[in-house]
Parts: C-alpha cells; sequence; structure tokens
C-alpha cells in the first residue's frame, strides 16, 4: 500500500561539514517518517541542524551518511517536486512578479499561454493578482513572501519545504499567511515540511511538531499536536493549544 | 543626511522634483566659477586667457574644423579601444567567476598589470606596436579590459547563493542559472565596471596623445604647450571634460535602463 509509505523518510541521516580539527557535525544519526500530506514543524536552537535537513530532502546539499528517500526515491539533487520557500524570499528581483512565478513553468518547456494562466492563477491565490507587472522592488516583505509562495506552488510539487518562511515579518502578517498556509493546504493536502524558531507557530500549523537538539543536531522529541483542523483563533487561545507550546518550549530551551 | 530605500513611484517622482533644480545649482555654480576666473583674468592676478579669449579661440577652431577633427580622432580611439576591452572583458570575468581554475589562472595576471598604469605601458607599445594608432588603442583597450573585467568576476562571486538554489529547486540546470540567474544578477556590476573602464579610457587617451600622436585633443594641448597657445588649451580641456561628461551620462543612463529592478538606496 503507497499510504503506508511515508513521503518524506530520513534514514540515519547524518551531516558533517568541513574536515579533521574544524570539522563540525550539523546533523547527527536523525531518523524520521513524515506522512503523505501531514504537516510537520521542526523547531530547535540555533545550530540544532533544522535547515541542513530541510536541504537535504531538497536536494541542495549532500548527507554524509545514511539516506534520505522522497516518494520511495533517494534524493539525488534537487527537483520541481519539492518546493522550497526561503526565508530570504529569494524572488529574482530583475523579474516581474508574474514572471518571478512563471520561472519554474518556463524551464517544463510549458507554453507562453498556458505558463501565463497558471501564474496569474497561483497569483490570484495569493492575492496579488494585481501587482503581477510589478517588480519585487516595490513588494511589502509579506507580499513578497506570498509571491514566493505562489511561485512554489505553481510547479505544482507534492512536497513543500519551508525554512522559516515568516520569520522576517511582522506578527499580524504573519498569522495572516499561517492561515493562507492551511487553508490551501486544507484544499490539497501536500506534504509540509515547515522550519521555524517560533514556537506558537510550529504547534497552530502542525499535525506533529519535530524538536531538534544542538551540537550535534539530533531528534529531541517528537510532539503530538492533538488539535482539530481546521485550526483558528478559538484553538490558538485554547487551554489545550497552551499546554502543547509549553510543552514545546520546553523541550526546545530546557535541553 | 537621511536614507531611504523608495518604491518605483515615490522613485520616479522625486526625481522628477530634484531635477530642474539641481540643474539651476550647476548652472549657477558654473556661471560663478567662469565669473571668479574673468575676475582673476582682468585683473591681472593671473596670466590665464580670460573666458572671452577661449571662447573665441573655440569657435574660430569649431569653424575650421580642427576642433572636431580632434574630437573625432580621440572618441575613435577610445570607442574602438573600449569596446574590444569591455566585449572581452565580460567573458573573462565570467569564465573567472564560473570556473574556481580558470579564475587562479587568470587573476594573477590582471592583479599585476592592474597596478601597472596603462601609460606605464606606452614606451613598450610603441616600440613593439610602432607609433600610428596601434599603441594608443593598444594601452585603452588594456585600461577598458582590467576594469571591466574585475567588475565582471566580482559580479559573478557577489550573486546572492539563495538566488542560486531558488532556480535550482524550480528545476534550473547549471546552464540556466548561468543565462537566467548570474548574467542579470551581474549586470549592475558590469555597468559599474564598463563606467570605470570608460573613463580610464578616457583618461588614458588624453595622456597617450600626449606622448605620441599626430592628432587628437592630448595632441593639440601638446602643440599648443609648444607654442604657448593659452586659449587652444583651454579648448582641448574643455572639450576632453564636455565629451567625457557626455559618454558618462550615456552609460548611466544605460544603467538605469538596464538595471531599474534594482532597489535603490539614495542619501539627501
Amino acid at each position: 500500500m503507497t499510504e503506508l509509505q511515508p513521503k518524506i523518510s530520513f534514514q540515519h541521516v547524518s551531516k558533517k561539514f568541513g574536515d579533521g580539527l574544524k570539522s563540525f557535525i550539523a546533523l547527527n544519526d536523525l531518523s524520521l517518517d513524515i506522512a503523505d500530506g501531514e504537516i510537520i514543524t521542526v523547531v530547535g536552537p540555533s545550530g540544532c541542524g533544522k535547515s541542513t535537513a530541510m536541504n537535504i530532502v531538497a536536494g541542495l546539499i549532500d548527507a554524509s551518511a545514511g539516506q534520505c528517500r522522497v516518494s520511495g526515491n533517494s534524493v539525488k539533487g534537487p527537483g520541481p517536486d519539492r518546493g522550497v520557500i526561503f526565508q530570504q524570499y529569494a524572488l529574482f528581483p530583475w523579474l516581474t512578479v508574474l514572471k518571478n512565478v512563471e520561472f519554474g513553468l518556463k524551464l517544463q518547456g510549458m507554453g507562453r499561454e498556458e505558463r501565463r494562466k497558471r501564474a496569474l492563477h497561483y497569483l490570484e491565490l495569493v492575492g496579488l493578482k494585481e501587482f503581477a507587472d510589478a517588480y519585487p522592488k516595490t513588494l511589502s516583505g509579506g507580499m513578497k513572501q506570498r509571491c514566493a509562495i505562489a511561485r512554489a506552488y505553481a510547479v505544482d510539487p507534492s512536497v513543500l519545504l519551508m525554512d522559516e518562511p515568516f520569520g522576517a515579518l511582522d506578527a499580524l502578517t504573519r498569522v495572516k499567511l499561517q492561515d493562507q498556509l492551511l487553508e490551501t493546504w486544507a484544499k490539497d493536502k501536500r506534504t509540509v515540511m515547515f522550519i521555524t524558531h517560533d514556537v506558537d507557530e510550529a504547534v497552530y500549523i502542525a499535525h506533529r511538531v519535530v524538536v531538534l537538539a544542538a551540537r550535534p543536531g539530533r531528534l529531541q522529541e517528537i510532539i503530538d499536536v492533538d488539535l482539530p483542523f481546521p485550526r483558528n483563533e478559538e484553538i490558538r487561545l485554547s487551554r489545550e493549544f497552551a499546554a502543547i507550546r509549553n510543552r514545546v518550549w520546553r523541550a526546545v530551551y530546557d535541553q | 543626511m537621511s536614507i531611504a530605500v523608495d518604491d518605483d513611484l515615490t522613485e520616479r517622482s522625486k526625481e522628477n522634483l530634484l531635477r530642474p533644480e539641481r540643474f539651476l545649482w550647476g548652472i549657477l555654480s558654473f556661471a560663478c566659477g567662469i565669473g571668479l576666473w574673468w575676475l582673476a583674468t582682468v585683473s591681472g592676478l593671473s596670466v590665464l586667457p580670460s573666458p572671452w579669449t577661449v571662447l573665441m579661440r573655440m569657435i574660430e577652431l569649431a569653424f575650421s574644423g580642427q576642433l572636431w577633427l580632434d574630437m573625432f580622432a580621440s572618441l575613435r580611439r577610445v570607442l574602438i579601444g573600449f569596446l574590444f576591452g569591455s566585449l572581452i572583458a565580460v567573458p573573462v570575468g565570467f569564465l573567472m567567476g564560473w570556473y574556481r581554475i580558470a579564475r587562479a589562472v587568470i587573476d594573477p595576471w590582471i592583479q599585476f598589470f592592474r597596478v601597472i598604469p596603462p601609460l606605464a605601458i606606452i614606451p613598450l607599445a610603441i616600440v613593439t606596436l610602432g607609433i600610428d594608432e596601434k599603441p594608443k588603442i593598444f594601452v585603452i583597450f588594456l585600461a577598458a579590459f582590467l576594469s571591466s573585467v574585475v567588475a565582471t568576476y566580482q559580479g559573478v562571486i557577489s550573486v546572492d547563493r539563495t538566488f542560486i538554489n531558488a532556480a535550482r529547486v524550480l528545476g534550473a540546470n547549471d546552464r540556466v542559472i548561468f543565462a537566467r540567474v548570474i548574467i542579470p544578477a551581474s549586470t549592475p556590476f558590469i555597468l559599474v565596471g564598463f563606467r570605470i573602464g570608460l573613463g580610464s579610457a578616457w583618461a588614458t587617451v588624453v595622456a597617450a596623445e600626449l606622448i605620441a600622436a599626430q592628432s587628437g585633443l592630448g595632441f593639440r594641448m601638446q602643440q599648443a604647450q609648444l607654442y604657448y597657445d593659452l586659449p587652444t588649451i583651454f579648448v582641448s580641456l574643455i572639450a576632453i571634460g564636455i565629451l567625457g561628461l557626455i559618454m558618462d551620462r550615456i552609460v548611466v543612463r544605460a544603467e538605469q535602463r538596464l538595471t531599474h529592478w534594482q532597489e535603490r538606496v539614495y542619501h539627501d
């Protein structure tokens, strides 16, 4: 059964940077399965290897030991089946918003008209359709990140990898984008691996929170978030939410 | 002094607001300078020719065609040398930025030649290339090449890693990354290199003509110096300044056109 096969699977994954005395173990023997359609958030102090883990799934760096599989296939370099959203937005400033979203579609060899239609569809989804012809420099941080999200969605990845995507945004914008992410997830049930340093955010959007420990980066604890979907403000302010948040907080800071 | 990052709209309106005012101040400043010059000459404080004499000589040289011929000769050298220099510099710079080995092999040469003023090459160039156009164009080529090549490879190596990663995760291979990320991202650097290159090419041509030439603005000044012909020296200097300014403005315009997408920081 395909249902039993995890979407993302870390099997004893380690990553060492550098050689000899200067070497540094970013990630030590991480094993973790993420189910299809699951939202996993990863939290931990700096140096816990959370970005390293994500970059290994993305195929941007290779594991030193162990194996990472996505949909059962061992990861060998980046691919459009895994959409990545970076903290620094990483929009190409020399392209308009529309052309940014079309970038990946163009690489797939999609025709002009279809590309444009599809890009506009996703821009509409994130509320940026009127800004299609604007350049990124004219957008606010939140709008830039929404554009980056549209760009990642446009190529229709089965996995979304998000590296502190809302970290640079103000609290209100952040909450709005969290809700938007969950709304979109409710429709397509994509697997999401979401890295954050914000414990509230980690609990609010996740099925499970993965807590990593630092030096060397390793798995500390996996905490189930036993809260119903759709999540809303009521849940965010509930006692159950607070209890889970406190547990995650302790796991992160009392290591 | 305040620093503000503007978006597209305010940027444009701000420039429009500033332009006529700044232009007026510029005119006023020049007028004052010429006024001081005139005062210095009529009061006998200076042996320089008066602005009037210089203007008369300029008209004279313009009507005889001499001025245009000299300007044409200098410009021709600059443009040929600059064009070849920068056209070769861009691919070499990309090569150095993209391949570590190319950088390791080429960089020492560039660093070495960069510290030799192009003018110091002239004696060698004259001896080996003869006294016609070749040595002059060669030193200009060298001046333009060195500044553009350094700018280009600086541009390539300073491309933000996240742009490359973003392209890779969207399915881009090395060829696509080079064409769609490296080239546009380094364009601002390359254009700055062109601007510096054009400036040093222009500085070099005049100096090269002072040493060895039968035409050009530098040659004209050198001739005038022999006959103590100060007005002609002034006319040549002014022509050099104006041509240099015009060329610089053209590059700046091109830069604004090609890199309008950049976030700019204004210092007021």
